[in-house]
């Protein structure tokens, strides 16, 4: 479903991805994991095009959109929700899931997925008149997975949902990510510096080092990986 | 009491002029983190447009001064500023966009050098006199309002304020009801995540160029019935002023932008009926360099840090 094939990112002269290459299939959870600076959120970065390959390809559903604007590529259908939630902290919730929204231009679409997204984070609910940045870091986090949700994507990647966040609530959250990828068979990019949970809900996963696939594998064979164990997941 | 009622008239009169014209600031900066010094410039086309659209519509529609001929003529100058203001942002900013704010900030004071310098060329720098489009006067306020109806209201007066009052109105909904208005204000916020959300930066910001300057070029044709006279640098003052009421009111909130229009225009009236014209500028632009000192944010600006 979507195709990443020999990518290369520079930031003037840093190479922050030198030729990664990763796929994700319908339906699949997949996970970039890998220590800071390895490339992780460049990747995805580079993906919703935020930022410009030096060289490579990005296909999506069979269409390449390595050099498409970024909001061409929402408009395909693959959500991006960005390291730091990025919630519009002046807006309220219920504006910030209207933004969501923005593409899809249809009250009767727009109501049915809020009532889910209300569904999944009942709490986004009793905020509705609340400004976002007023929301826990939880709670910000659950209305910026909820905001993507709104446009009815078709392809999902999350950047670091566990940072910044209660650890009760990462485990809740890790579960909805779970449950939202079953309900609506959507793909899921996962980038995580917790390797732990990532490997525990991804069926395969991609270790990133200094800008190269170090690894990948199935997750369940990653989680046993000596070498993996030793680096992230703390002997 | 009567002279200070009647110098808060003239002042909100002005006021709202200056109001229509820090609004245009404030949307950029919004949207761009950038002062556009050009935008008093637009004001001056605004007038220019005026000027020429005016007799024009006045000779087609066989239309004597009057109400209807104002309304004739502003929208068209509006237009006219509104992709002035675009086409400005196309050409001299947009290829800017990824380039330090400096540059950009000194591009648009050579912008707004090229339309003063560009205006005395195409227009001559000599002060042409604004067609008359609504024939100026006092109102004639009941007896019954006993000492208060000594006040002097001009027609042009109710006039400047009225419109002023529907385009703010105006403003108000499109920004905070539409779904453009909701990605501007998504976009001032967050640039990256109003594009992950799917908006066009590009469409937006240049719609946000747009209504400023339609704003500033309906304040051109509004100062224009109050003050006949104008010329090509007639944009230099205003423009300062409004940047000043925009500071003041909060640079980047649109509400802050009509109030520190309104108290700019007051504070000007009063220093003039009471102290001194030759007081008016000094003391509005202490005002500039008090507010920076004490409260950069502004009266109603506020720098919200988000929560990590």
């Amino acid at each position: 479903m979507l195709t990443v094939t020999d990518l290369h990112v520079s930031y003037g002269v840093i190479k922050a991805l030198c030729g990664v290459s990763f796929t994700v299939d319908a339906g699949q959870i997949v996970t970039l994991i890998g220590g800071n600076g390895a490339g992780k959120t460049t990747a995805l970065r580079t993906i919703s095009g935020l930022l410009r390959p030096v060289s490579g390809k990005i296909e999506f559903l069979g269409q390449d959109i390595t050099r498409q604007p970024a909001h061409g590529i929402v408009a395909l259908g693959l959500n991006h929700v960005p390291e730091g939630r990025m919630v519009f902290a002046n807006l309220t919730v219920s504006e910030n899931l209207a933004m969501g929204a923005y593409l899809l231009n249809d009250t009767a679409k727009t109501d049915a997925n809020r009532e889910y997204v209300f569904g999944i984070f009942p709490r986004l609910k009793e905020r509705l008149r609340q400004t976002a940045g007023t929301l826990s870091g939880g709670e910000q986090q659950m209305l910026a997975i909820g905001r993507a949700l709104m446009g009815e994507p078709k392809f999902l990647m999350l950047d670091e949902p566990s940072l910044g966040i209660a650890p009760r609530l990462v485990t809740t959250i890790f579960e909805k990510i779970v449950e939202i990828s079953r309900d609506r068979g959507l793909p899921i990019l996962l980038v995580e510096q917790n390797a732990r949970l990532a490997l525990e809900i991804s069926s395969t996963a991609y270790v990133l080092e200094s800008g190269h696939v170090a690894m990948h594998g199935p997750s369940s064979d990653l989680r046993r990986d000596p070498r993996l164990r030793a680096t992230y997941l703390g002997g | 009491m009567i002279e200070f009622l009647q110098q808060l008239i003239n002042g909100l009169a002005q006021g709202g002029i200056y109001a229509l014209i820090a609004l245009g600031y404030t949307m950029v900066y919004g949207v761009l983190r950038f002062i556009n010094f050009a935008h008093g410039d637009i004001f001056m086309l605004g007038a220019f447009a005026g000027f020429y659209v005016g007799p024009a519509v006045l000779r087609i529609t066989g239309l004597s001064p009057s109400f209807a001929a104002v309304l004739l003529v502003l929208p068209i100058a509006m237009l006219a500023c509104a992709l002035a203001g675009m086409a400005i942002e196309r050409l001299c900013y947009r290829p800017l966009r990824d380039r330090p704010r400096l540059t950009v900030l000194i591009t648009a004071i050579g912008v707004s050098l090229l339309l003063e310098n560009g205006g005395q060329f195409v227009f001559g720098a000599s002060p042409r006199s604004f067609p008359e489009l609504i024939t100026d006067r006092a109102l004639a306020l009941p007896a019954s309002l006993g000492s208060l109806a000594t006040l002097t209201i001009t027609l042009s007066q109710v006039l400047v304020l009225g419109v002023a009052l529907l385009l703010l109105g105006g403003l108000r909904q499109i920004v905070g009801k539409t779904r453009t208005g909701l990605a501007m204000r998504a976009l001032s916020l967050n640039p990256t995540a109003a594009q992950l959300m799917g908006v066009d930066l590009d469409r937006i910001i240049a719609l946000t160029f747009g209504l400023g300057s339609a704003l500033a070029g309906a304040a051109g044709i509004l100062a224009s019935i109050q003050q006949p006279s104008i010329d090509p640098l007639m944009g230099i003052a205003a423009g300062l002023k409004a940047f000043v009421a925009a500071v003041l009111g909060g640079i980047g909130s649109l509400t802050g932008a009509v109030v520190g229009g309104l108290l700019i225009g007051v504070l000007e009236a009063l220093v003039v009926g009471y102290l001194s014209p030759t007081y008016r500028d000094p003391i509005v632009f202490g005002v500039l360099i008090l507010i920076l000192l004490f409260r950069p944010a502004g009266l109603l600006g506020r720098f919200q840090p988000e929560k990590v």
